[in-house]
């Protein structure tokens, strides 16, 4: 009989994070990933993780403290959230370019200022140019799959990148479901203990972390952004290998609910995801043709799948939990550039939705989609539309 | 005591030829680096009782023993200072770099 537990997305990671067993894990607690470093340390102290616990005084020294773990061959996980991960940026960069296969839950939350610890995306998409690859999750179950697939994918030997999990803050945090939990014997099956050349080592002593003139630095990064696009292999390949072992499968890079046929596609990261879906099936009833496209990984960025499920659409909006002050959304400036590559008349529109952790309710995603209909209709549109602001902004 | 020997760095002809990640085997050095340098240690050799006080206290680890005597490798020494603040017989003088002793 299979094992089911009612668990909130900040319990299913560290449940997740047990199952995989690291050696090392470095947090700092931080509102809504507080659950996940409770959670860990009361493991660690009743024996059901046998891992080094340490308790460091601020994120950049848990992300630091991660690196040097990782530099020895360990496997490592570490968590955290908006201003959190803001102050870790500086390792963000040393962990990629390091080439450590570091784990790091996310809970995504609004930064300041105002101050808010509600959910939005301009934390990690503010760091989208970390090096990291960078995946967005909806549910609790899908979180610890997940955490068991980020170590598959980060200690890969083509990848060797470390892997950022993407959890939205409360709506998916502090959420309770039933998950499914696979045995610590089946995960450990699945992925073998961490095995690299790539680690300080006393019988091959190693120069690690160097320097590099201008003659070579840039042949590092090509390095870096061909491993990180070589994922997109990996990803494919761990996410079927996996559903083939524990019967749950996630699409891969992104996840189409009835795109094949649709007019109109609503794109979207994280949590959303479900509320779009009902809606789609409600404005299916009606007889609209219209789908939702989950990006999962926005990095590497889905190109040849966003392209493949909008073939068919005459109709894009993108739904973004972010906005680059001045511009647009970033996932859809990246949405975007896919599309734009298919030379094909699309209408596209960005919706910035759901800042500072403000609801996306269902009549908001229908809004959207009377939005693009109109659009193809041939009203004009507002290219770039804040949803659900609670006053008028007419000039 | 192993002194670094200094390899010729050529450029690898394919990506495949670099490093994965800023990892390689240790004690591979390809450039030299002193060139900041703007005093310069001498060991009056004649007076030194090869106590090694200066190279416990090295923070660059360039001062050896070759021959029974204390040597120090310029071709990494940064010219801090240390080991002529620290010899306890006062025999090693820092120099401006350019000047000759003697």
């Amino acid at each position: 009989m299979k094992t089911k537990a009612f668990l909130s997305g900040n319990e299913a990671v560290a449940e997740g994070v047990r199952l995989v067993s690291p050696h090392v894990i470095a947090a700092y607690p931080i509102t809504p990933q507080t659950g996940v470093v409770e959670r860990l340390a009361e493991m660690v102290e009743d024996g059901s993780i046998r891992a080094g616990f340490l308790n460091v005084e601020s994120e950049h020294s848990a992300l630091s403290a991660a690196i040097g773990a990782s530099a020895v061959g360990a496997r490592t996980f570490t968590a955290t959230s908006s201003q959190g991960l803001l102050y870790m940026a500086e390792c963000l960069h040393y962990a990629s370019g390091g080439r450590f296969p570091i784990v790091m839950m996310n809970a995504n939350r609004s930064l300041a200022l105002p101050w808010s610890i509600y959910g939005d995306h301009r934390d990690s998409l503010s760091l989208l140019d970390s090096g990291w690859i960078q995946v967005y999750v909806e549910d609790a179950q899908e979180s610890l799959d997940m955490v068991i697939q980020c170590y598959a994918i980060a200690e890969n030997l083509k990848v060797l990148t470390p892997v950022m999990l993407n959890l939205d803050g409360f709506t998916l945090t502090h959420t309770y479901e039933l998950v499914e939990l696979p045995t610590k014997d089946e995960v450990q099956e699945f992925l073998p203990a961490f095995d690299t050349p790539y680690k300080m080592d006393f019988e091959n002593p190693k120069n690690m972390g160097f320097s590099s003139t201008p003659a070579d630095n840039m042949e590092f990064k090509y390095q870096q952004h061909k491993a990180v696009l070589d994922a997109k292999k990996i990803i494919r390949e761990v996410d079927a290998a996996f559903k083939e072992r524990f019967g749950r499968g996630y699409g891969g890079l992104v996840d189409a609910y009835k795109c094949d046929d649709a007019e109109m596609i609503v794109v979207c990261l994280g949590s959303t995801t479900g509320t779009c879906r009902t809606v789609v099936d409600e404005l299916r009833e009606e007889g609209w043709k219209v789908g939702v496209l989950k990006i999962r990984f926005m990095r590497p960025f889905p190109e040849e799948d966003i392209i493949h499920y909008t073939r068919n659409t005459k109709a894009v909006a993108v739904i973004d939990r972010d906005i680059s002050f001045g511009y647009e959304g970033t996932v859809y400036t990246n949405v975007n550039s896919a599309l734009a590559k298919t030379g094909r008349d699309i209408l596209k529109l960005n919706f910035i939705a759901g800042l500072g952790g403000r609801n996306i309710s269902k009549d908001n995603i229908r809004e959207i989609f009377i939005e693009l209909k109109e659009g193809m209709e041939g009203k004009k549109k507002e290219h770039v539309r804040f949803l659900g602001l609670g006053v008028s902004v007419d000039e | 005591m192993n002194r670094p020997v200094l390899k010729k760095h050529i450029k690898p002809k394919h990506i495949r030829e670099y490093p994965v990640g800023p990892c390689y085997e240790a004690g591979h050095l390809v450039t030299e680096n002193a060139t900041w340098r703007t005093q310069k240690p001498i060991i009056h050799i004649e007076k030194c009782t090869t106590c090694y006080y200066c190279y416990l206290c090295c923070p660059e680890g360039v001062i050896f023993k070759e021959d029974k005597k204390v040597k120090i490798d310029y071709a990494f020494c940064k010219g801090c200072g240390i080991c002529a603040k620290v010899c306890p017989k006062k025999v090693i003088q820092m120099i401006r770099e350019g000047e000759t002793y003697g």
